[in-house]
């Protein structure tokens, strides 16, 4: 099994990348994002990407960075909101957006994942959300029809992770990784510090390594605060 | 005069009752977690994926890997437990909070709330608004009661894209509190900040209320 196991994201990534393709990536903000990954993607030049994702980074890291060097078709994602170069792309037409409520895309991404082609929500009822959705009624509640989503590749951030790929993640850097590592067709994860198998407790593993098909050890965990907020001392 | 932010989120912070499971919307809400009156136990989610939020951090105490929905950094309890995101949304969409506090542009008079966007201006997304108002069980709004322009934000229908249809129990504004026993009635005038009059309240609204 040790053959999950690369030496660094350009590795890991060989072979699995190709214009045009759709990559989801973890992370909420900055937290928890797969920084190595998406610094290896920027350098293979890969372009006209669909990228699933909760935010785009910001302008100057994460996800922002492929925003800024154009390789971006189109965003999935619930809010943008920090990112200006994002703002120029969508509203000069360069960009194509998909906006979701954030429980509708973590949903839609754990139902791809599963093999589910779609599930109700009362989510977004009544709002543009629903527009053009088939919508039923449950228990006399309307409901409006969602639908999985996977991808060709997938990308996440372990805080650690052993030869097999089992993955445990840290604190609300967990967020949407455990949904996007089971949603892609291949999925590549880089974590903090790796670890002989037998050393992660079976019972405290968040994603079994059934889901992920490569693993590197992070070279990059600058693990960047958006909002640095102290308290009051008083 | 009118009240003050943190009169507001106190008042808010007066309808949360021992033992509830609450999430907070960003802006005046997050001043409601330092108004829990004395005795009540709240439990603070964030949807990032945290279950049990403590207060901001000392310098010492920062940890980038522990962060609240509006992306600030934030402490950990005795008793935090931490989810991914599909779990989060699960106790949000689910039913299981019992409230969300939360901001608003606008409510309309059957309940209606938009709060996520404003065409020809550019689009920040919904980010867990429209999941929050359709799973929590009381759905209270904490906002002015004319927006900056002086145009009434409680209105008869929304005028913005809708975050979710028929979803608010209360609405708490600088100058008034409105709540509704349930979502098929109408909203009823309970309360006025002290010394604003209640023509002033009838002519800075447009929705209808009782009295």
């Amino acid at each position: 099994m040790s053959q999950k196991l690369y030496a660094d994201a350009s590795s890991a990534l060989d072979g699995l990348l190709f214009d045009g393709m759709t990559i989801a990536a973890g992370g909420f903000g900055l937290c928890g994002i797969p920084e190595t990954l998406i610094g290896a993607l920027l350098e293979s030049g890969v372009g006209d990407l669909t990228i699933i994702s909760n935010n785009a980074g910001v302008d100057d890291y994460g996800l922002g960075l492929l925003l800024k060097a154009r390789r971006v078709r189109k965003m999935i994602a619930s809010y943008v909101g920090e990112n200006k170069e994002f703002e120029r792309q969508y509203l000069s037409g360069e960009l194509e957006l998909e906006f979701n409520p954030q429980g509708t895309l973590a949903e839609r991404i754990r139902a791809g994942g599963a093999g589910i082609g779609g599930f109700y929500t009362r989510t977004g009822v009544g709002t543009m959300v629903a527009e053009g959705k088939e919508e039923r009624v449950f228990k006399g509640e309307r409901q409006i029809l969602e639908t999985g989503l996977t991808a060709d590749l997938a990308i996440v951030k372990g805080w650690r992770g052993d030869s097999r790929g089992n993955l445990v993640y840290r604190k609300t850097a967990r967020n949407f990784n455990p949904m996007v590592a089971t949603c892609g067709a291949v999925t590549v994860a880089e974590v903090e510090h790796i670890v002989e198998a037998g050393e992660i407790d079976p019972d405290h593993i968040h994603t079994p390594g059934i889901f992920v098909q490569r693993l590197i050890p992070a070279a990059v965990n600058e693990r960047r605060i958006e909002r640095r907020v102290l308290r009051a001392e008083g | 005069m009118p009240w003050t932010r943190n009169e507001m989120a106190a008042r808010a912070a007066r309808e949360l009752r021992d033992g509830y499971y609450v999430n907070l919307g960003i802006g005046i809400p997050t001043l409601v977690g330092n108004n829990i009156p004395p005795g009540i136990d709240i439990t603070l989610q964030s949807e990032n994926g945290m279950l049990g939020l403590g207060p901001y951090p000392r310098a010492d105490e920062v940890d980038p890997d522990i962060i609240n929905a509006g992306k600030e950094t934030i402490t950990e309890l005795a008793g935090t437990s931490y989810v991914s995101s599909a779990d989060s949304f699960a106790m949000i969409r689910g039913g299981h909070m019992d409230a969300s506090v939360l901001g608003a542009m606008e409510v309309s008079e059957r309940g209606d709330i938009a709060n996520w966007m404003i065409p020809g201006k550019m689009v920040k997304g919904m980010g867990g608004a429209m999941d929050l108002v359709a799973g929590a069980r009381r759905i209270i709004v904490l906002m002015d009661h004319v927006s900056r322009d002086g145009a009434p934000k409680f209105r008869k229908a929304c005028t913005l894209p809708l975050t979710g249809s028929n979803v608010v129990d209360m609405i708490i504004t600088d100058l008034a509190v409105f709540s509704r026993p349930d979502r098929n009635a109408p909203f009823r005038l309970e309360e006025i900040a002290p010394g604003i009059s209640i023509e002033t309240i009838r002519s800075q609204t447009e929705a209808r209320f009782e009295e």
